[in-house]
């Protein structure tokens, strides 16, 4: 009996491991931004690219950061969750229209809304690389000081929403 | 005619030999020097892939971000630095020694070690009990091995 007790209990720990393993998500990296200063940046407009957007404006106050696309399709996912929450008025959402066509992007927010506050285009993707964007949609959770405090890879929604983001926001707000 | 005309086609294929999407740096120094770096680090989008062979939009923008910082006379360490610091550990194909990577890096070689110990162990107690075991031979099992041992030796030849 007792020549079968450590294989067994090998095979247990072993099992339990791999369990773990297939509900973990391989395609998700840790953003090494947490807690660390959003990267400075300033970007034409994507209504009025005769004007400025940086992220050094929102100091004071606690903002979403949104990455997206016309041609990214999570983004069609995560559209109406957008739309509610900018409806509910708890905090900004500013949009970084990333490596997209001015005319697409335009496009796809008259046909499908504008949750956005404003967006600011980020045409050659410069800015993403700055944010570790990999995988549009993305979006950072900013604080008063301007350090990014969350980052919601892949889209955002009814239950991120109510889990992680908008606790943290109301948070964030607080201090 | 007819098997020169097979040949021609069997040639045919040659043509159609495909080539890897050339992006252009003015200098091939510089380039070479990009994609040995970029062959170290990983794609963020095809993860199973180097960012100096993926195809992926962003494995192009970053391969023109290293390209440009190289041109500004960037070291690789430095270039690797501004990627780690953007994309965390997980661009290195070769993770870094640290606390949390411990077990990836020398979990091997403790379990090698820990197996052939334990290997040892089990075969000096198997001798040990071996020698301490007195073997009884029955009448009848000493008669057999007798014969055994003094058997004529003319049929191993």
């Amino acid at each position: 009996m007792m020549r079968f007790i450590w294989p067994f209990i090998i095979f247990v720990v072993l099992a339990g491991f791999l369990l773990v393993g297939l509900g973990l998500n391989p395609r998700e990296v840790p953003s090494p931004l947490i807690d660390k200063p959003a990267p400075a940046f300033t970007l034409p407009q994507l209504h009025d690219p005769s004007k400025q957007f940086s992220a050094s404006d929102m100091k004071g106050q606690v903002w979403l950061l949104n990455v997206w696309a016309s041609w990214c399709v999570s983004c069609r996912q995560e559209h109406p969750v957008l739309m509610a929450l900018a409806r509910e008025n708890i905090v900004p959402i500013y949009g970084l229209d990333y490596k997209d066509k001015r005319e697409n992007g335009l496009g796809w927010l008259s046909n499908g809304g504008d949750p956005y506050v404003l967006s600011a285009s980020d045409m050659e993707g410069r800015v993403g690389i700055d944010y570790g964007v990999y995988g549009v949609p993305e979006t950072y959770v900013i604080d008063k000081q301007g350090v990014i405090r969350y980052k919601q890879i892949g889209p955002v929604t009814p239950e991120n929403l109510k889990s992680k983001i908008l606790p943290l926001v109301a948070e964030l707000q607080k201090k | 005619m007819r098997s020169l005309l097979v040949l021609l086609m069997c040639l045919l294929p040659m043509c159609a030999v495909a080539k890897d999407a050339q992006e252009l740096a003015a200098d091939p120094v510089l380039e070479k020097r990009m994609i040995g770096l970029a062959e170290k680090l990983r794609c963020l989008v095809c993860q199973n892939e180097s960012l100096a062979s993926s195809h992926a939009e962003l494995a192009e923008d970053l391969r023109r971000e290293v390209r440009e910082q190289m041109s500004k006379g960037m070291s690789d360490q430095e270039i690797i630095d501004y990627l780690v610091n953007r994309y965390g550990d997980f661009v290195l194909y070769d993770p870094k020694v640290k606390s949390t990577t411990l077990l990836l890096w020398f979990g091997p070689f403790v379990l090698m070690v820990g197996g052939g110990l334990l290997l040892v162990y089990q075969l000096r107690k198997r001798k040990r009990t071996l020698a301490n075991t007195e073997v009884e031979l029955t009448p009848e099992a000493a008669r057999r091995a007798e014969q055994l041992l003094n058997e004529p030796k003319d049929n191993q030849a």
